[in-house]
């Protein structure tokens, strides 16, 4: 093995590198691809229906709770709207409702669109406080111009899982 | 009064904080025994300091003072005393506070148990303390004093949030800051060798007991916040995942590998450049795990919200600290002449090389998953986020591969090891992990691949332990007595790591079956009907209201059947907070064995009859998630109380020659 190096302190820095490459490429490469495959995308309703969400992707919808727009079932079901006050989506979960849902306030939802056009949330995240709003709402707000200043107090949401 | 006082000494520990780096640098610089004491005497007043203020914002917050605008924000005259006192680290302005104390508390350690460092060693890990704690303490005086007083003094606060309001997340910040401080004093340590320029053994042995007390104090107050997420917030799971979960993973991780790497260089000098730098990793990953939670870039559960300008400053901090201290370490490290040992690729430290490899592996891939998200939306403006999903396929598989190679490691020998020799004498764990795996995948029902595959891996991880302690005592070879006194001869550093090695085979048993063999079920219960989850069956039997300190509830009195017959019954509540108007549910865990039954009643629904939101889970093996880590950190504690990591033990063998000490475990 004339190509190695004569010192023995250089092979055996060889050898520590040469499993060393392969395990962290492997780590980089792997967190790239999953990044790829299961990075979850928040739209506005507005911003979703720009970009066309094909149905069944899991994507997070958020946006403010339409005043008005809450029934819920016997069954166990809940629907809302969720608006950007420039678009608006029906939404549909099974379960209870985290305990800060509150029509007119900020609410992200994760799940994915049906063929209908309704969103199944899977998981619904409101916030537990009257101040504060999700980061990903009050941006998505302030690029539709519908912002109406910043909160400030702790961040807790409560979260519903289904 | 007490609240000026408390001001007063928090400004007082950050001058102290300033004649400990002075007086420390320049008794160094000087070889003056006289400054370096003076220093060492600094950091003793600047905790004492920070103490003080501690106890006066204590005292603000047990009295109800509102005058004190983080009283009033966060605590209430109803609130349970516990409850008042928890509230002192339950925001931003008191958590940092007892960062700070946390910090000089340390830097009071070194200064004051630390006798056998070599002088000099010892002068410049006092002032890098001091340097942490000039930051942090003056980040705290400056942009998050807890002592700001409002001009008119509400009538009653505005209370601590009631999720918050618990036993568990009482005392799980203590450790957690405990944890991810204790990291500063191998940081400072790191810091100070490298200047020094001696990354030696003696060295390592001074970094591996405070890096296994951060470590262990990290695990608990993981766990406990694990433990807390699981029957505090009612969704049934205790890891999501979540960004500020990760924050306290990342430096978990780091110091894990830490504790690894660091034995190689304790016996045998080598990786002296690269235990140099985990240990600045470690503590770096904790203060960007500081600056993640309290910057509000997060979207997260647990996130504090404070205004941005903060986090911009705690940026600024991270940026200092660890970046003059990885400068320094691009600066020294190739001086840094290794003497260290030469080994084989197959031998004890081969195998803990692999070990850290991925070790750091998996840090890379959990903090890709919690910075990219960040990273991307600065640039792009899109918002994504990364669950779980994301590290089912990256973190989980090389932590797979990690944990296999794990219970090889201490069966191979130091310089060059027998690997047919070690495998042969793992061959029975191999054989029980693959039954296991077998009747796992036979028996159980619902999902066959996931639990199998956790069972294999812990029933591996379990046998392989004892396997080696087995080996050690000579179990089978010699005579009983002989086997007992082999036994009792066995050093502490030995029983810990095999505590710790089997605790996270029970983490893994649990973790595996309660991912894969959750059931839930979820169904609007009128009085008198039922529902099942798995073998249990659930009847509402009645709702009524009940009163606690602080709070109006709804409770609920379901009638468990199971297997064997009736079982005592579950009162879950849901509580309103009139302080906050906000509500919670009180979840009603009962253990059966490992497994649980989780309970959790939702909001009355209106219909022909009235029902209410009943959701049930089965949770089996669930108590082995939180018993496993615990298993974990008592191992770090036994270790740490082995003999040669006591005081003055060190000491005398830094005095001795690199010999290595015979029959040591490690």
């Amino acid at each position: 093995m004339a190509f190695l190096p004569k010192s023995r302190k250089a092979r055996r820095r060889l050898m520590v590198a040469a499993v060393a490459a392969p395990i962290l490429a492997l780590a980089v490469g792997l967190s790239l691809y999953a990044m790829g495959d299961a990075a979850v995308f928040f739209y506005s309703p507005k911003m979703a229906a720009d970009r066309h969400v094909p149905p069944g992707r899991t994507v997070r919808l958020g946006g403010l709770v339409e005043p008005g727009s809450l029934i819920k079932t016997p069954d166990g079901a809940v629907y809302f709207a969720v608006t950007d006050k420039m678009a608006t989506d029906k939404v549909v979960f099974k379960g209870d409702l985290p305990d800060l849902f509150r029509e007119g306030q900020g609410v992200v939802a994760e799940g994915a669109f049906g063929r209908d056009g309704v969103f199944h949330a899977r998981e619904v995240l409101a916030k537990h406080d009257e101040r504060y709003m999700p980061k990903e709402v009050a941006d998505a707000l302030k690029r539709s111009g519908q912002w109406r200043g910043d909160g400030a107090g702790p961040v807790n949401y409560s979260k519903a899982l289904r | 009064m007490t609240d000026e006082l408390g001001a007063f000494a928090l400004y007082f520990a950050l001058a102290l904080s300033g004649v400990q780096v002075l007086a420390s640098a320049v008794g160094r610089l000087k070889k003056n025994a006289t400054l370096r004491g003076a220093g060492e005497g600094a950091a003793l007043a600047a905790f004492l300091a920070i103490a003080l203020a501690f106890a006066a914002l204590m005292h603000a917050f047990v009295t109800s003072d509102f005058s004190v605008l983080n009283v009033a924000a966060n605590s209430h005259t109803d609130k349970p005393l516990l409850y008042k006192v928890a509230a002192v680290w339950g925001s931003h302005e008191g958590s940092m506070l007892l960062w700070c104390l946390a910090l000089t508390g340390f830097g009071m350690a070194v200064a004051v148990f630390g006798q056998g460092l070599p002088s000099g060693l010892k002068a410049l890990t006092v002032a890098t303390q001091g340097g942490l704690g000039l930051l942090f303490i003056g980040y705290t005086a400056f942009a998050s004093n807890p002592f700001v007083r409002l001009a008119a003094a509400p009538v009653e606060g505005a209370s601590l949030n009631p999720i918050l309001q618990d036993p568990f997340l009482a005392i799980h910040p203590p450790f957690l800051y405990a944890g991810y401080v204790g990291f500063s004093v191998v940081f400072s340590l790191a810091v100070a060798a490298l200047i020094e320029g001696r990354v030696d053994a003696a060295w390592a042995r001074w970094v591996r007991p405070w890096t296994l007390a951060a470590w262990s104090c990290l695990t608990v107050g993981i766990t406990l916040g694990s433990f807390w997420a699981y029957y505090e917030l009612g969704w049934g799971g205790w890891w999501f995942w979540d960004p500020v979960e990760n924050a306290s993973f990342m430096p978990w991780l780091v110091g894990a590998a830490l504790l690894h790497s660091s034995i190689v260089t304790e016996k045998r000098g080598a990786l002296a450049g690269w235990t140099a730098f985990l240990a600045l990793a470690a503590f770096t990953f904790s203060m960007l795990g500081a600056f993640l939670v309290r910057s509000g870039v997060l979207t997260s559960v647990h996130a504090f919200a404070v205004d941005p300008k903060r986090g911009v400053i705690l940026l600024a901090i991270l940026a200092v600290a660890a970046g003059s201290a990885f400068a320094l370490f691009a600066w020294r490290a190739p001086g840094l002449r290794g003497q260290g040992g030469l080994f084989a690729p197959v031998s004890r430290e081969g195998a803990l090389v692999l070990n850290n490899l991925f070790f750091a592996a998996a840090t890379l891939t959990v903090a890709l998953g919690t910075l990219y998200p960040l990273i991307r939306q600065a640039l792009t403006g899109e918002a994504i986020s990364v669950g779980a999903p994301y590290y089912a396929l990256t973190f989980a598989p090389i932590m797979a591969a990690c944990l296999i190679i794990l219970p090889a490691g201490p069966l191979l020998a130091w310089k060059r090891a027998d690997a047919l020799g070690a495998a042969q004498r793992l061959s029975a764990a191999a054989v029980l992990a693959l039954a296991a795996a077998l009747l796992g995948f036979f028996v159980l029902q619902p999902d066959k691949l996931g639990p199998a595959v956790g069972l294999a891996i812990g029933t591996w991880l379990i046998a392989g332990s004892l396997t080696e302690l087995i080996v050690r005592i000579r179990l089978g070879q010699v005579p009983g007595a002989e086997v007992l006194r082999r036994l009792g001869g066995l050093p502490r550093g030995q029983w810990g790591m095999t505590l710790a090695h089997a605790g996270l085979g029970v983490f893994v048993l649990g973790a595996a079956f309660e991912t894969s063999g959750r059931i839930d079920a979820a169904e609007v219960l009128s009085i008198g009907q039922s529902l099942s989850v798995g073998q249990y069956r659930l009847t509402l039997k009645s709702v009524s209201p009940v009163d606690g300190p602080n709070y109006a509830a709804e409770r609920a009195v379901l009638a468990v059947t199971g297997p064997g017959g009736a079982a005592p019954d579950v009162t879950p509540e849901r509580r309103f907070y009139p302080a906050n108007r906000q509500t919670t549910s009180q979840v009603a865990i009962q253990r059966r064995g490992a497994s649980d039954l989780y309970v959790v009643v939702g909001e009355r629904r209106e219909g022909r009859r009235p029902g209410w939101l009943v959701r049930a889970y089965w949770n089996p093996w669930a108590r082995l998630i939180f018993g496993g880590p615990i298993l974990m950190a008592l191992g770090g504690l036994v270790s740490l109380s082995d003999r040669r990591l006591r005081l003055g033990v060190g000491a005398r063998a830094a005095r001795r020659t690199q010999s290595p000490l015979a029959g040591a475990a490690h």
